[in-house]
């Protein structure tokens, strides 16, 4: 094994090193962040006041579709896996990924992937404009031609994470170091490996729901098509069966990041270890049957509509054990609030506002009135903005320094927090109201009785956007001309990666440590 | 490379091939969807797409062998790769489980709610859900004018005094016997009877092989014959998307199997404690194998 890393553009492009690997997944998905974003504040932009000024309702829905597809499978998954990459191996003290061929060939799939998907928006008849939902017929009868590329697109990309998962399992199932036992592996480490378990089980089935679209669509299938005695809600039922599973694909991972860094701050070991491993394995098993929640109002027996509501609402008890062990670990601890520390904090009070409006959507017949409104839109930003993307900044602050070797500003840092936190908090709270008021999502005009919230979210978002801006100012200006952080870089962080130099060697545990 | 340094878990140098091997997956899919969508050159880029991630995977298969011939591969990898196979085994046990889930909701849900109550009284009147479908809604309700018309003949079980002349229960008996074939193979490869190995392997090989052309004269006989085709309604659908990509399957075994077997055959790999290669393919024909029994059970007996 060379001792370094190779020269050129050869080092990214051919790579086997998970730390390689790594790096450029954070950046494919910092990159898609970005795009995303632009998505998103067309879609602010136009909603900034009642009326049509910028775009085509058409465009709109475009928008609307791109920018939930990009977000969920080219910002947040990467950004984890990116994590993944970078983190396990030097937390269970291996030397590498299991197999670190396969690991660049999950990386490099996605590029290809999301230019697919997104040279879509200049072709005939536009991108896919169905919702990232794409429920069927929209996605099917009604569907623009460019449809067929969106569905090898999520194809490719499946077969991506599946291979990154299966990576990832094979990593912490069979190279940890000696005396690494299951129930001492960092919590990053056990959301993980419940992750890719999640993640082998449901991106196949959402490889197929994609292909009896393109059976329906182009070889007169009909899976979807009453006439032939098919049924368009087997299109939700399939599609949340991988639905439900994946919102807790992206936020497993982020319960591992803060169950990392409170202990950090708090100068407390995390309380209730096992307690967490527990309930992420008891999460992972309930989102396999709770898949209809997403459907109480497309007309389910009434049997239905209640093992649905029941099961959902169990998933706050896990969730409860969960934030209850984070206050807990805080619980007269001698607490510190950098960078890494605010985010964590946030995530976990606003995850858990999250949480709250998740309960109330859980219940079937309220669920009837908030049903496809901005309250479910402020819902599900509520869990993915501070959830996951709070948890990937925590993530990126907090072990950046062992990254590159140096240390971010930190003035710089609890700006960007404040000014992320203020955003998200003017964008998305709004919309509980106008949610709750009665505005439907995926509409580019509405009622002016609507318009206040609505000017306010836009002003919001703009906030936030800038703050991601001066994220990347922050990063770039760490990597160039950080002063040096020290090996330990936090007083009181645990786990194996904090033994090694930083920055952290390119290869590392080439001999693996001895866990006590 | 100095062997006392050599770390314990073998982390290959940079490659290539992933990079080409994204390529290729990108060209295929990207011409397989302009074709599909009716663009002149897609058939072209699917075939170059296909071509080079084809021999790409072939590259990184020839070198993994040959680093494990060179004995880079510690028993840590090699746990690592029965990890992924058998992982990988459990994606496709869920790929088949969106499908069946399908036939099952049809089955169960769909059909009943479709041809009861007023809404199907407004939609699709007169319709029954009996199943196999043989008249779709749009039959009952707009008669010789539907677009989705159900199949002429279905393939569902005859009755068991009619079996010996029914196509299906000699593709179960052929790939259950294969499967002991494939597992005979593997006890003698254990006993190092290279001889008798390759002799149960070729068997096995040539039995999924003959799988495959009663599976293609099944179809060719439902086209031609019982007017069963894609378009007969759900049934149609769910019978050759489930038999379909199960056949896909079988046709991807064998050939892992086939290769396994030149490998024994030609160049004298294999042998007792080093046959991860001939063992991945073997867990991989069990698994098309149960996926078959579950087809036989809920397409064709059940149907």
């Amino acid at each position: 094994m060379a001792h370094g890393p190779a020269k050129g553009i050869s080092r990214w492009l051919f790579t086997t090193n998970h730390k390689d690997i790594g790096s450029m997944y954070l950046w494919f998905s910092f990159a898609m962040f970005f795009m995303g974003g632009i998505f998103a504040l067309v879609i602010r932009a136009e909603l900034f006041e009642p009326g049509l000024q910028i775009v085509e309702p058409a465009f709109f829905n475009q928008m609307t579709t791109l920018h939930g597809l990009v977000m969920v499978f080219g910002a947040v998954m990467p950004a984890f896996v990116g994590l993944a990459n970078w983190m396990l191996p030097m937390m269970v003290g291996a030397p590498d990924m299991a197999l670190p061929r396969m690991n660049n060939w999950s990386f490099w799939i996605l590029p290809f992937a999301f230019a697919m998907m997104t040279s879509t928006l200049f072709m005939e008849g536009g991108a896919p404009n169905f919702g990232w939902t794409f429920y069927a017929p929209l996605s099917t009868t009604y569907a623009p031609d460019s449809v067929t590329f969106f569905i090898f697109a999520v194809h490719i990309m499946g077969a991506s994470s599946i291979m990154g998962a299966i990576n990832i399992v094979a990593t912490i199932l069979n190279m940890r170091a000696p005396g690494m036992t299951l129930m001492k592996m960092p919590l990053f480490v056990w959301t993980w490996l419940i992750t890719a378990y999640l993640l082998i089980a449901v991106m196949p089935v959402l490889a197929g729901v994609v292909t009896m679209m393109l059976m329906d669509i182009h070889f007169g299938t009909s899976f979807f098509d009453a006439a032939g005695g098919g049924d368009p809600v087997l299109f939700q039922h399939v599609f949340w069966f991988f639905g439900h599973p994946e919102v807790y694909i992206m936020i497993l991972p982020a319960f591992g990041v803060v169950s990392a860094i409170i202990p950090t701050f708090a100068r407390k070991p995390l309380f209730g270890y096992s307690s967490m491993v527990y309930a992420t394995a008891s999460i992972a098993f309930l989102s396999f049957i709770v898949w209809a929640h997403h459907m109480f109002t497309v007309g389910m027996p009434l049997f239905g509509e209640l093992v649905f509501m029941y099961a959902t609402m169990l998933i706050a008890v896990p969730t409860g054990v969960k934030v209850f062990n984070w206050v807990t670990t805080m619980w007269r601890g001698s607490m510190t609030f950098e960078t890494p520390m605010l985010f964590s904090i946030a995530f976990v009070i606003l995850f858990t506002i999250g949480g709250f409006s998740g309960l109330m959507l859980a219940i079937a017949p309220a669920d009837f009135q908030y049903h496809d409104t901005y309250f479910v839109v402020a819902h599900f930003h509520y869990v993915l903005v501070p959830g996951a993307i709070f948890s990937i900044t925590a993530a990126v602050y907090y072990w950046l320094p062992k990254w590159c070797g140096k240390m971010y500003n930190e003035t710089l840092g609890k700006v960007h927090f404040w000014l992320a936190f203020a955003g998200l908090n003017i964008t998305f709270f709004p919309m509980h109201f106008s949610g709750l008021a009665g505005m439907p999502r995926r509409i580019p005009d509405y009622n002016p009785l609507w318009a206040d919230w609505n000017m306010i979210s836009s002003i919001g978002s703009l906030l936030f956007g800038a703050a991601q801006v001066l994220f990347l100012y922050i990063v770039i200006r760490t990597i160039v001309s950080g002063r040096k952080a020290t090996d330990g870089v936090w007083d009181g962080a645990e786990g194996l990666e904090w033994t090694v130099a930083s920055p952290a060697p390119y290869h590392t545990f080439t001999t693996p440590p001895e866990v006590k | 490379m100095d062997t006392k340094d050599t770390p314990s878990y073998y982390v290959p140098e940079q490659s290539k091939l992933p990079l080409f091997a994204s390529l290729g997956l990108f060209l295929t899919v990207f011409g397989l969807g302009s074709w599909i969508n009716g663009s002149g050159n897609g058939s072209t880029i699917f075939l170059i797409g296909f071509a080079l991630l084809g021999f790409v995977l072939y590259r990184w298969f020839a070198i993994v062998i040959d680093e494990n011939i060179r004995g880079m591969n510690s028993i840590k990898l090699k746990t690592s790769y029965v990890w992924g196979m058998g992982w990988f085994i459990f994606s496709e046990v869920m790929f088949f489980a969106a499908f069946f889930g399908a036939l099952f909701y049809v089955r169960t849900f769909a059909l009943p709610w479709l041809s009861e109550g007023p809404t199907s009284e407004i939609l699709w009147n007169g319709f029954k859900g009996e199943w196999p479908l043989m008249e779709t809604p749009d039959m009952a309700a707009n008669g010789s004018d539907a677009a989705m018309s159900g199949p002429g003949e279905n393939m569902s079980n005859p009755g068991l005094s009619h079996w010996l002349g029914w196509l299906p229960f000699w593709n179960t008996s052929i790939l259950l016997l294969s499967s002991f074939t494939v597992h005979f193979a593997h006890t003698s490869l254990k006993k190092d009877d290279k001889k008798w190995f390759n002799i149960w392997l070729g068997i096995t090989v040539a039995l999924g092989i003959i799988f495959l052309v009663l599976q293609a004269e099944e179809y060719r006989h439902a086209y031609a014959d019982l007017g069963l085709t894609l378009n007969s309604g759900i049934y149609g659908t769910t019978f050759f998307l489930l038999t379909g990509f199960h056949g896909l399957h079988v046709t991807l075994g064998t050939f892992m199997l086939l290769v396994q077997w030149l490998r024994s055959v030609f160049k004298g790999h294999f042998n007792h404690d080093d046959c991860f290669g001939f063992e991945a393919s073997s867990w991989y024909w069990h698994f098309v194998d149960v996926v078959w029994l579950g087809l036989f059970v809920f397409v064709y007996i059940l149907g």
